[in-house]
């Protein structure tokens, strides 16, 4: 068993990101600490562009990730719609 | 030339279409001059590559996107930094010992992020394929980026305290600043492969979270926003950074079988110089923050025992193995920072920042943290110091130390099973002895002797008259450290006189 | 007076890093560019020899025949460092968002003719491997140049081809519907049509050069200061007649971005060549020579595109760089 993590900055968008990624991941745990927020999740994590618009009230662009990001941990797996961390024997997807 | 079909609907791309067509087919095959003189660097480590294409960006960033997103990064840390210089926020740091770790990043961290720069530009030219080329080049404006917001970030508290006048200058010449520097040029004369898994995955993977993370949050708590926006500003690019430096690991492994085992070697060899280098993020975490956020040990455990099990684990279907020696870290973990601090204690009088012996809170903190070690090891030894201090006894080792060939940090570690003796270790080369801290650093000047014995080492250099002269004070001068005001204890400093003013004209005036 | 003490009191005990002080005087605060440009990049106490190049030092003024006393005076007039910069571009493409967004909502570039269409495929795809090269180029003086002045400047317009490089292939997927059948189409036509294959050459003769300032003339002097003008100049102004005004604006960044750019290389050519005769005689050589092959290099495709007033309009833009080359101080 393997934990992926994000970290992000406690921003007003961080905040929100960090809400969404509980909402869709209830497994996910939370650390906070001064300016930022960790977040460790067994196996993977994905955050969904449709949680995030909810929360925003607004169309979102994953790649606006970038803008409150700190650090992360699994491999990433990124498209229109998700934004996913997983290792290996739970992508499901990776080439051998 | 074909006849071109008539105009179809435009239909929306998606993020990873738009991307392949945008950064595919790019790359050139050359036909006037042959592609081996085009790329000259890409096979002597031995790395072989059969499809450059299978590489892919996962963030899958294109230009436009880039320059959105990083001004947008721009204009938010540079507005922080102007309302910082303009309300004075240096005046609200919990106390001025916290900018001797700035100190520290400045002369220490910055110039890196300019080495990185260009070893990034050299990778960014010479691979063949176009989509990690593009992760590279990306990664060496990135890396510009870091250098310079810092720069800006810090100019405002150079206006105010010591030892931050010089970085670039002191980065090059200071005995303890040729460990980052070393550690840098290893990497970047290196070849292509061999700097992307020291500095991609090694060092921003598996290492810089322990440099960024905790002690950003760490300027955060001692009141630093400047430096928290800029920390943190440079970790969302780092988060890129890391992923380069995963997925070029798994790249190369991918691609072919026989790079496994040279892989492997790289990573030991980068894990331990890596670790040896962040003893100096030890030491600035356990004494330098007047508030602390977590214990190097704590950090240990997150950044690279956690983080680090899953992501090994991970790696293990390729056949790749943790870092050598990592286990050695792990026993070190509960002594190292209290070991570097030892030693910058020792060589204050050289430095070009202040130290000082922890005061009966922090020493309660550090117990706390280190309940096996601290109370055991280290305190005897910070409250004899400190009496001697208050007796007008302050002790400076003044014999120049020796120091190690690979990490060149001067002896002061211990026996990996054994916290009360300094670890020693030589070799023997072309007829030279050569003296190493660890197992690890000797392995690494054995792999590669004729590397290490290149080494600018700023004590045989001091000896050999290169550095401006016999004296100490001919050396510092020579550094561009301002004797009595960069160097000494931080007790009687003039950054302290000048602090405890302001501090004065604070609770007089409060604004 | 809670003001009048602060400032009384708090006054700052240096304006700036001294070793910018030391070039610009200690009593000045110093521009955000001087303080994040100067002596950024090591100069001694190197520790190891690069294994890609034993023979010189990881950063090495010997790796071109230019020689000066402090190559900071290769300065960028525009004072860009990185927040500035990706400031400015990011305004630029905003422009150019919009008028990609006006041509997407219309689903194609409108009103333009069957044949300059086909013009439009033959002579602008193809120029996103120019692009390309251009960023190789860059990349290298970024490498193997010497000082953050120029290599700073340098990392800048590396980034800059690979956004114009992209924004050609933008014009290709509106072009084809998005499919990319354009961008294959016009990769074929880089690596086969004859009239691409002096660029093509020149580019990778280019490549293996190993004087990093000759090709810093080469590529960001001479064959952009030729192409730049015949391409999105001339040829955007022939297309007028056959409906291409459409595609105008989408190709507003290149021009935008040639002018601004230009100034950045006549400066650095230009310190270089007042610096000595030597320096002058080599830029001058450079500058003749890559003008030459620079002409035979793009008047095949110019005739693909102009007819038979190719050549004239070429030696007009012959005579236009002559000139700016004369104004930096070059013999040519």
């Amino acid at each position: 068993m393997s934990k992926v993590s994000i970290t992000l900055q406690n921003t007003d968008e961080g905040r929100l990101l960090v809400e969404a990624i509980v909402a869709d991941n209830p497994a996910a745990e939370v650390s906070w600490m001064p300016a930022l927020t960790k977040i460790d999740c067994e196996d993977r994590l994905s955050l969904r562009r449709e949680t995030i618009e909810a929360r925003f009230g607004r169309r979102y662009d994953l790649q606006e990730l970038q803008l409150s990001l700190i650090s992360l941990a699994g491999n990433v797996e990124e498209d229109d719609d998700s934004f996913t961390l997983a290792w290996a024997q739970g992508a499901g997807s990776r080439k051998a | 030339m074909n006849a071109m079909p008539p105009l179809p609907k435009q239909r929306k791309l998606s993020l990873k279409e738009r991307y392949a067509h945008l950064t595919r087919g790019l790359g050139w095959e050359t036909t006037y001059q042959p592609m081996d003189k085009v790329f000259p660097y890409v096979s002597y480590e031995g790395i072989k590559i059969h499809d450059w294409d299978a590489w892919e960006d996962p963030f899958r960033l294109t230009m436009d996107a880039y320059w959105k997103y990083q001004a947008e990064k721009e204009r938010k840390l540079y507005a922080v930094i102007e309302s910082f210089a303009q309300n004075n926020g240096h005046l609200n740091i919990t106390d001025a010992r916290y900018v001797n770790a700035l100190k520290l990043f400045l002369t220490g961290v910055s110039p890196l992020e300019y080495s990185a720069h260009r070893g990034y530009a050299h990778v960014g030219r010479h691979f063949v394929g176009a989509g990690p080329r593009i992760a590279c080049q990306m990664q060496a404006i990135d890396e510009l980026r870091h250098a310079q917001t810092q720069i800006h970030t810090m100019s405002h508290y150079n206006k105010f305290f010591d030892g931050l006048h010089d970085p670039r200058h002191m980065h090059d010449r200071v005995w303890y600043l040729s460990v980052p520097k070393s550690f840098f040029e290893d990497a970047c004369s290196a070849g292509p492969f061999e700097f992307l898994t020291a500095i991609s995955f090694s060092f921003e993977y598996v290492l810089t979270n322990l440099l960024f993370v905790p002690f950003m949050s760490g300027a955060a708590y001692n009141g630093d926003m400047a430096t928290v926006t800029f920390g943190f500003s440079a970790q969302s690019d780092e988060a890129r950074h890391m992923t380069l430096g995963l997925e070029i690991i798994k790249f190369m492994l991918e691609q072919d079988e026989a790079n496994v085992p040279i892989i492997q070697k790289w990573i030991d060899k980068w894990f331990w110089r890596g670790y040896r280098l962040l003893g100096l993020v030890s030491m600035m975490m356990d004494y330098m923050l007047p508030k602390r956020i977590m214990s190097w040990a704590e950090a240990w455990e997150m950044y690279f025992e956690q983080a680090g099990d899953a992501l090994f684990e991970d790696l293990s279907r390729y056949g790749i193995r943790k870092p050598k020696y990592h286990e050695v870290a792990s026993k070190e973990k509960h002594r190292l920072s209290h070991e570097v601090w030892s030693i910058f204690y020792n060589y204050t009088h050289a430095a070009a920042f202040h130290t000082w012996m922890p005061t009966e809170e922090e020493m309660t903190w550090l117990s706390a943290k280190y309940p096996d070690t601290f109370d055991k090891y280290y305190r005897p030894r910070f409250e004899c110091w400190t009496e001697m201090q208050a007796e007008g006894k302050r002790f400076y080792n003044p014999t120049l130390p020796q120091l190690c060939v690979t990490c060149q940090i001067p002896m002061g570690f211990t026996e990996p099973d054994d916290p009360t003796t300094i670890c020693f270790r030589s070799a023997d080369y072309k007829g030279e002895r050569y003296h190493f801290c660890s197992d690890g650093c000797k392995d690494i000047f054995q792999n590669e002797p004729e590397k290490y014995i290149q080494s600018w080492l700023p004590v045989h250099q001091i000896y050999q008259g290169n550095c401006g002269g016999a004296e100490v004070k001919d050396v510092l001068a020579w550094y561009h450290l301002n004797f009595g005001t960069d160097n000494f204890d931080y007790e009687g400093s003039p950054d302290q006189k000048l602090w405890e003013e302001w501090q004065a004209q604070k609770a007089t005036n409060p604004v | 007076m809670t003001i009048e003490i602060k400032t009384a009191t708090i006054q700052p005990r240096r304006q700036t890093y001294a070793n910018v002080a030391r070039r610009i005087g200690a009593d000045k605060p110093a521009s955000r560019y001087d303080e994040s440009m100067f002596d950024l990049q090591a100069t001694g106490e190197f520790h190891y020899r690069p294994t890609w190049a034993p023979e010189l030092e990881l950063f090495d003024a010997r790796r071109t025949a230019i020689v000066l006393e402090d190559w900071h005076v290769l300065r960028d007039p525009r004072q860009f460092y990185y927040g500035t910069y990706t400031i400015t571009r990011s305004r630029m493409m905003e422009a150019t968002e919009k008028a990609f967004a006006y041509a997407e909502r219309r689903g194609h570039v409108a009103g333009i003719s069957p044949e300059w269409l086909q013009s439009v495929h033959h002579y602008l795809l193809p120029l996103r491997h120019y692009e390309w090269g251009a960023n190789m180029n860059n990349c290298n003086i970024t490498d193997i140049g010497f000082g953050s002045a120029i290599t700073e400047a340098a990392m800048f317009a590396t980034m800059d081809r690979l956004g114009i490089a992209q924004v050609i292939s933008r014009i290709g997927l509106l072009m084809d519907g998005g499919t990319g059948a354009s961008l294959s189409a016009a990769k074929q036509t880089w690596l086969d049509h004859a009239s691409w294959q002096g660029l093509r050459h020149a580019m990778e003769d280019l490549f293996v050069a190993p004087d990093w300032f000759e090709v810093f003339v080469a590529q960001n002097l001479v064959l952009d200061g030729l192409l730049y003008p015949l391409v999105y100049r001339g040829f955007d102004e022939a297309g007028l007649a056959h409906g291409g005004a459409s595609l105008s604006p989408l190709t507003e960044f290149m021009l935008d971005w040639f002018d601004e750019t230009s100034r950045w290389v006549d400066a650095v050519i230009g310190a270089a060549a007042r610096e000595s005769a030597a320096n002058a005689s080599h830029l001058s050589g450079w500058a003749a020579q890559w003008s030459a092959r620079a002409r035979d290099a793009l008047l095949p495709i110019a005739t693909d595109v102009l007819g038979p007033q190719a050549e004239a309009a070429i030696d007009t833009h012959m005579a236009d760089l002559a000139a700016r080359c004369r104004k930096i101080g070059l013999a040519v």
